[in-house]
């Protein structure tokens, strides 16, 4: 068997060689910059685009013209909540999402909410200027506001009412199977709310979302729906129309296309609307300037008319080797789980905690898998997963869990090598473990007066 | 981020893991670091009376750099003294596996689980010597 084995398909998939064929001509004699209408050149980039961006939107039920191309799915998730703010500020300024979204929405909403922040305290400073008569330091604004009693200022509390900067969010937490409550968000809305993001499937755990019923709600209580749905679209049932979804962010890389090329959808039935957050020639009907990157948007279009005719097919196969690796790891090792539901999860996605063994440590073993864990060992930041705390799961377990990716390249021979390898190193690294010892002989780990370090 | 030779060597070829009598009166063990923080280390010396250790063993949980820590100052402790053993610093482990920046905090584990074994075995020694001499006086 050919090493190494890739089977971190959430991070990225290798690029499908039909896809491969489809872009080439776009990088070699048809270069044309597809916003020249003034030659063949221009023409024909454009008629590619143009094509692509039917077979783009067929995949998710939409119209061509309601496609937006992007960088990718970090620009299309920032483009919505940043877009959807600006746009929408007269009307409100309450955005709902989830703990265990991906950074990309998670940042921008602490962008957002970082701008309303500031706003609210230039108007503090201005109030304080105006009470005492003179100038005030950012320094001192704490102590003269307690002086002041600013917090129960009517003046200031009508300048704030009419802060239009930035936004206030809320992050749901999510129940133990990764889902959110449909209930929990319905109490969050209020009539400020404009808009929800809740992906289509969470990149770590796989775990995909009630999009309908969220879709169903969102439409009732006049709020804007965005989703990520980067990580579901083409390997689950995804359709914007019966979904009833504003806003969708998508990217050709987890689809076996290129990397460097996404598109947000924006509805136009009924019209939404965004504020650009890149601005220049007016490309993308002014919602992102910037020359398009014709070869990459016709790989995204062979991509995604691949994905179309061949998800059923592909995510039953998928699946069936899924549930193989999940077997015969449960099967030969004790203390194993697996995080979030197993009823409402991607085909291919199967994310584990081998108890009392560290994720880097066993992928250090398996070297010749690529995988990916929610150690924290694996993250500059040296917080283990925040997807996995966010379902309850134990610091200790999040540190043990291994994210396996398959897709459209695995075979049945390969997960079962990988199954092989997996089992016999974490029988040794339980060998060498003190808290496998302990377990076994029945301490209670959690009994221990552990130093944190 | 790749690992330095020498982590690889001992993390695929680890020298001494196993346990230790922990009853042993001889046995020093010491525990250090959290399973929350992904890192534990146990590390157990025997220790002569006179001081000198005898052997080592270990057993980590946690990343190939803590495994490979913990493996090298098994190594380094054996026929020490107890005293020369507590002088190992983190800063000597780290540079013998050329760890990177993010990876120095298990060298510090490492070095705090021979402090830690030895200062088991030193109260161990000083119960026993406790009880002893209540035998003699009376």
């Amino acid at each position: 068997m050919s090493l190494p084995i890739y089977m971190d398909n959430h991070a990225t998939t290798a690029l499908d060689p039909r896809v491969l064929e489809a872009m080439l001509p776009y990088l070699r004699e048809d270069f044309g910059n597809a916003a020249s209408r003034n030659h063949a050149f221009g023409w024909r980039a454009e008629a590619a685009v143009e094509q692509a961006r039917a077979q783009v939107a067929a995949l998710i039920g939409a119209q061509a013209n309601e496609l937006v191309f992007t960088s990718g799915a970090t620009e299309s998730d920032n483009l919505a909540l940043k877009g959807v703010a600006e746009f929408y500020r007269s009307k409100g300024d309450h955005i709902i999402t989830l703990k265990t979204e991906h950074k990309a929405i998670l940042d921008s909403g602490k962008r957002l909410e970082r701008m309303r922040q500031e706003r609210l305290e230039e108007l503090k400073l201005l109030r304080l200027m105006e009470l005492t008569g003179g100038e005030v330091k950012p320094e001192d604004a704490d102590a003269l506001s307690a002086q002041y009693k600013l917090d129960q200022d009517p003046v200031l509390q009508r300048w704030a009412a009419v802060v239009r900067a930035g936004a206030r969010v809320t992050y749901l937490d999510v129940e133990k199977d990764g889902r959110v409550d449909l209930g929990k968000l319905a109490d969050a809305m209020t009539d400020r709310t404009i808009l929800v993001s809740v992906m289509l499937a969470n990149n770590e755990i796989g775990t995909v979302q009630p999009l309908a019923e969220i879709g169903k709600l969102c439409r009732s209580r006049g709020v804007l729906f965005h989703t990520d749905a980067v990580q579901g679209v083409g390997k689950v049932p995804f359709d914007v129309e019966s979904m009833k979804v504003d806003l969708a962010s998508i990217t050709a890389h987890k689809l076996y296309g290129p990397k460097g090329i996404g598109a947000l959808y924006v509805r136009r039935k009924p019209r939404v609307r965004i504020a650009p957050i890149i601005d220049g020639g007016g490309h993308e009907r002014g919602m992102r300037s910037g020359t398009l990157n014709v070869a990459g948007i016709v790989g995204f279009g062979k991509a995604a008319e691949i994905a179309r005719t061949e998800m059923a097919a592909e995510s039953a196969r998928i699946l069936a080797l899924r549930e193989r690796l999940r077997a015969k790891l449960t099967s030969e090792l004790d203390m194993c789980t697996v995080n979030g539901s197993l009823e409402h999860r991607l085909p291919g996605n199967l994310n584990i905690s081998f108890a009392y063994v560290e994720g880097e440590a066993l992928m250090m073993a398996i070297k010749d898998v690529a995988v990916s864990s929610g150690s924290a060992c694996t993250s500059a930041s040296l917080e283990p997963s925040y997807v996995l705390r966010a379902l309850g799961v134990e610091e200790d377990m999040a540190h043990s869990s291994i994210r396996f990716g398959l897709g459209r390249f695995n075979t049945e021979s390969q997960v079962d090598a990988v199954a092989r390898l997996v089992v016999e190193k974490v029988k040794k690294l339980r060998e060498m473990s003190p808290l496998y010892e302990m377990a076994s002989e029945g301490v209670d780990i959690k009994s221990i007066a552990w130093t944190a370090h | 981020m790749a690992y330095s030779d020498k982590v690889v060597d001992h993390y695929e070829n680890p020298r001494n893991v196993g346990t230790l009598d922990k009853s042993d009166p001889n046995v020093g063990t010491g525990l250090v670091g959290a399973p929350a923080c992904g890192d534990v280390m146990r590390l157990q010396l025997r220790i002569s009376d006179e001081g000198i250790i005898q052997d080592a063993k270990f057993k980590t949980f946690g990343c190939g750099s803590a495994i490979a820590s913990s493996s090298l100052v098994t190594e380094w402790v054996k026929g020490k003294t107890v005293d020369e053993a507590t002088t190992i610093t983190n800063k000597e482990i780290a540079k013998e596996l050329s760890l990177p920046p993010v990876k120095i905090h298990c060298s510090v584990l490492a070095e705090d689980a021979i402090k830690a074994a030895v200062a088991d075995f030193k109260k161990k020694r000083a119960e026993r010597q406790g009880v002893l001499a209540t035998a003699t006086t009376t």
